[in-house]
Order: structure tokens, then sequence, then C-alpha cells
């Protein structure tokens, strides 16, 4: 376990320095100077060459891409070229409301995939297993931001139910900034929901085929018995990675239906960036979604050989 | 019921092309004309889908932005595909060497990524467009195309008839181009539907928050964005945008699925 665990960790490091590299060389190479673009086109060139010295852009390449690494690692990423605050500071206000959506959505999707899956499972070939299915097909094809629009168009225009978007803030009620963020949790969650939904099921299936779930059966537990003693418990590893999965994919898909509801998470935070050219930001800000994305991946690499040793003596 | 699916599915998927295809030879209406009197229409006969904010026919729009979300997925799927499968059959040659373990790295390297943030990036740093949306898209197709063949070409090499291939003298490209990649293409077709849909969806992502097709190229994701403001009172523009794309992407998933048990001789045995 231990040799397992250093293994990935290695290739955690790995990913991540190239993960780095390849976001710090993709900004480089964007056109345009931030400094001239922040004075505009009339702006004196030794303002502009002062700019450029106080924001670190006069360094060499290498050197700039050493000071943002081990800047992030120390919490420092940078500031802000158009709000001059601290991007920590910015992602640290944006990721209360970009976390939460995510762990919202997180449990929504799975509160409603575990009972479809393992209902569909339950009855497989038969009428409520083809309609789950076909369900699923539906909510994999819809795209979660259209999905976003009709919640509002019927739950907030016509219905009233909700407000349109926005978001109070934490400080004026738990209650109120939840029910601000229900309808975006349910427009992102839905779409996973399905595809939970169908590995649920498919991973249920393998696990009834299992000798195993015959000697359940062999010794008088009913079908339902079998089921959820021992069939639920292990068709949940492959699950479990699945959401491991989507918690990123979410943490990341919550950037456009922050675009349908205004929230003011990293979705947007991203997108005031990259219409202002606030370079360093989108850096920092993409850097973490996939700081976050890899590192949700590894815990999972390592919980799903805690539960499963078969796995440790693979890659 | 499975072979439903694949009928369902190759229905739609007709439709869609058909829709894009007749899109250049003919069009209800002229999209690039304005009629401000005639504007926010609902659905009526002369408009079978309504007009946008400009009078313009939506009906017309939807075809020739069927064009645009095809174009940007079939690419994007060649790029994955053009660069994917020669990796993978290259890598199932190598197996266990260093080229092997480079690329399977790499693949897993590109996976890591959550390709939406980065297709943003991608898009933002070099412009909004269709040519750097098919850019962005393409490259997380790579590793996927490349890991399928890998590992269906890998249990390709164990079989006798490649044994006979090698014995006669063959050389590994020669082999994976004669003898491998035509018993990997049912697999490939399978997945090539998929990352299709995926491909449209992304793109409809996108072109939605402004980093797609351009104006006055339509795109459905841009006629939802532009459609946001005004789904109070005029819901049709909101509505058959996205119906055309849950459409396609139905269409496609159905149609892969149906593929998928259609080629599968062992499925079928099984089946029956």
């Amino acid at each position: 376990m231990l040799r397992y665990s250093l293994k990935r960790l290695l290739s955690l490091v790995i990913s991540l320095a190239v993960a780095s590299l390849v976001i710090f060389a993709v900004i480089e190479v964007a056109p345009g100077d931030p400094a001239s673009f922040m004075l505009g086109i009339n702006a004196q060139p030794d303002t502009v060459a002062a700019l450029r010295a106080e924001l670190g852009l006069d360094m060499s390449k290498p050197q700039r891409y050493v000071a943002w690494v081990t800047g992030m690692l120390s919490g420092d990423f940078g500031t802000s070229y158009t709000y001059r605050t601290p991007v920590a500071q910015m992602i640290a206000d944006r990721m209360w409301i970009s976390l939460p959506l995510a762990i919202y959505a997180l449990t929504l999707s799975t509160l409603i995939a575990f009972p479809a899956g393992i209902y569909a499972a339950s009855r497989r070939g038969k009428g409520g297993d083809v309609a789950v299915m076909g369900a699923t097909q539906l909510g994999i094809a819809v795209p979660n931001f259209w999905f976003a629009m009709m919640l509002v168009l019927i739950f907030a225009i016509n219905l009233r139910w909700f407000s349109a978007g926005g978001f109070p803030g934490w400080d004026k009620g738990f209650w109120l900034s939840m029910k601000a963020l229900t309808l975006p949790a349910i427009s992102l969650a839905l779409p996973q929901s399905a595809i939970l939904a169908r590995v649920m099921r498919s991973s249920l299936l393998d696990i009834l085929g299992e000798d195993f779930m015959r000697t359940a059966r062999a010794k008088g537990l009913t079908r339902r018995q079998a089921l959820w003693r021992h069939g639920l418990r292990n068709a949940l590893i492959p699950v479990l990675t699945i959401i491991g999965l989507q918690f990123s994919f979410l943490l990341a898909g919550g950037i456009i239906i922050e675009q349908v509801f205004f929230l003011p998470g990293l979705g947007r935070l991203i997108f005031q960036a990259i219409s202002a050219r606030d370079l360093i930001v989108v850096e920092s800000v993409v850097m973490l979604l996939v700081f976050s994305v890899i590192l949700v991946n590894f815990l999972v690499d390592l919980a799903y050989a805690a539960v499963d040793p078969r796995l440790r003596s693979r890659t | 019921m499975r072979s439903r699916s694949l009928i369902l599915g190759a229905v739609l998927c007709v439709v869609v092309v058909a829709t894009a295809l007749i899109s250049f030879i003919w069009t209800p209406y002229d999209i690039t004309q304005m009629d401000i009197p005639n504007k926010l229409q609902t659905p009526s006969l002369t408009h079978p889908f309504g007009t946008d904010h400009f009078g313009r026919d939506i009906l017309s729009m939807i075809m020739i932005g069927a064009r645009t979300s095809l174009a940007v997925a079939l690419v994007a799927v060649g790029i994955g595909m053009g660069l994917g499968v020669p990796l993978g059959l290259w890598a199932a040659a190598r197996k266990g060497g260093w080229t092997d373990e480079i690329i399977m790295r790499g693949n897993d390297l590109v996976f890591a990524f959550p390709a939406l943030v980065i297709a943003i990036l991608i898009t933002a740093v070099f412009g909004a467009g269709a040519t750097n949306a098919i850019i962005a898209i393409g490259i997380f197709n790579i590793p996927v195309f490349a890991r399928i063949t890998r590992g269906a070409a890998l249990s390709l090499w164990e079989r006798e008839f490649i044994l006979a291939a090698r014995v006669s003298g063959k050389g590994a490209a020669r082999i994976s181009l004669e003898h491998i990649l035509p018993n990997v293409m049912n697999l490939l077709i399978v997945q090539g539907t998929i990352q299709f849909s995926l491909g449209i969806l992304a793109e409809a992502g996108l072109s939605y928050v402004g980093l797609g097709a351009q104006p006055p190229v339509p795109s459905w994701g841009r006629m939802l964005a532009d459609s946001q403001t005004m789904v109070s009172f005029a819901p049709h523009l909101a509505l058959v945008p996205g119906l055309a794309i849950v459409i396609s992407v139905l269409g496609l998933n159905l149609l892969g699925d149906g593929l998928r048990d259609y080629l599968d001789p062992r499925i079928r045995v099984a089946r029956t």
C-alpha cells in the first residue's frame, strides 16, 4: 500500500508540474502585453516599462515561471492586473459559491442516481428498467446550461418559486443562500445523475452474476436481502470512482452554470478576467481547478486501492 | 429493444445531417436579412419556429446552425482519431517499452485535465472562434481514441493470426495497419459516434459563453445565449435550439449504443 501510494504521489507531482508548464506556456503566448493593455494605447513608453517592472513582466520567462509556482506553493497567487487585489483573496471569496454548489450538486446527483440505478438493476429487462434507461439517455443528451434556462423559465419566471439568478451571500442567511443555489445545483446534477445511474445499474448487474451472490441466495436469502447485504457493497466500488470524477466535473462544469444564474463564483471570475485580459487571474484560477481535479483523482485512486487490495499490485 | 435504439438513432441522425446539408442549397428565409416588423413572432405557418429579435426565421437559423455544430464536432473527432489511433497502435506494438509508457502517461495527463476549463483557456487566449473551438475539443479526443485503440490492439497481438503474420515476415507497422486496424474499426466507429455527440455538447457550451463560432455564423449555443434575456416573453427562442441539441446528441448516442450491439457478435449470440 505504501509503495502504491508513493507511486501515485509521484505521478500526482509530475501531473501538476506538467499542467503548470502547459498553462504557463499557453498564457505566455497570448497576444498582447498586459501592461500596455491596462494603460491604454496613449500611454508613455516609460510608464509602460515601469508598470511592466512592477508586475514582474520584465523578468525572463523561466524566472517568471519559477516565481509563479513558488508563489502559489506559499499561497501567493499574484496580484490581479485590473483590480490590484491579491488573486488568492479573489479566489477565496468566489470559492464559497463554487465549492458549495459542487457539493450540493453532487449530493443531489447521488440521491437521484442511487435509487434509480438500483431500481433499474432489480427490474432488469422489465418496463421499469427500460423507462429508467430511456430517461438516462435523455438526461445525458440535455446540455446542462439549457436545462438550467428551462428551470428558470418554469420555476422562476412562471411559478415564481425561485429567483432567476444572483446570490444573496452567506451572511444574509444560510437557507436563503441554499435556495439561490438550488436551481443551479439541480441543473448541474441531473445530467450527471443520468451517467451515475447507468454506472450504478451496470455495476450491480455485474455483481448479481457473481458466484458469491448465488451462494447468498443458496443459504436462504431472498433476492432483495442478497442485493442489499452483499450486492450493493461490492457494486459501490466503481460507483465511487465515478463520483470522484464527477466532483471535479461539477466544479469545472459550474463555470457555465454560474453564467446562466449570474452567480459570482469562480466561473464568473474567469470570464471577467478573460474579457479584461487579466491573465494572471485566468492562469491561477485554471491552475487551481486543474489542481483540484488531479487531487480528487489521486484521492479516489488511494481510496479505491484501500478497499480493493487487488488494485495495489497493478501499475 | 436494441435494434429499436439503432433505428431510432439512425433516423434522428439522418434528420440532423439532412437538415445541415439542405441548408447549403435552401433555407426558408435568408438569415442575413433583418425583418424588424416581424420580430419575435411565435411559431406560425409562415415561420414554423417563429422569428428572433431581428425578425430572422428561427428554422433557417437552426438549419445553418446544424452545419456549425456538425462541422466542429466532426473535425474534432477527426483530430482525435487521426492522432489517437496511430498513437494507440504504436503503443500496443511497443507494449511495455518506453514509447508505450510515454504515450500512455501523456494520455493520463490529458485525461486528468478538466476538458471544459482547458477549452475555455485555449479559446480565450487564442481568440474565440470555430477553429480554436475545434482544436480545444479535438485535443481531448486524442487520448480517448489512443486508449481504446491500444486496449483492443493489445489483445489482438496475442492472437494466432497475428503470429502467422509475424512468421510470414511482416513488420509491426504493416501488421498494425493491415491486421490490427481493420479489427478495431468497429470499436472506433462506436466510440466515434459517442465523441461526436460529446463534441456537439462541448461546442454548444463554448458558443453559449461566447467562445465558439462568432457572429454572423449562427450556432445553437449562441442562439441560446441570445435568447436568455428574452426567455420570459419569447420562450420559443430558447426552446428550439435546445431541442435541436438534444435531438442530435440523443440520436448519436442511440446510434452508438445500437451499433455497439449490432457490431459485437458476442452480444448477439448471447441474446438469441
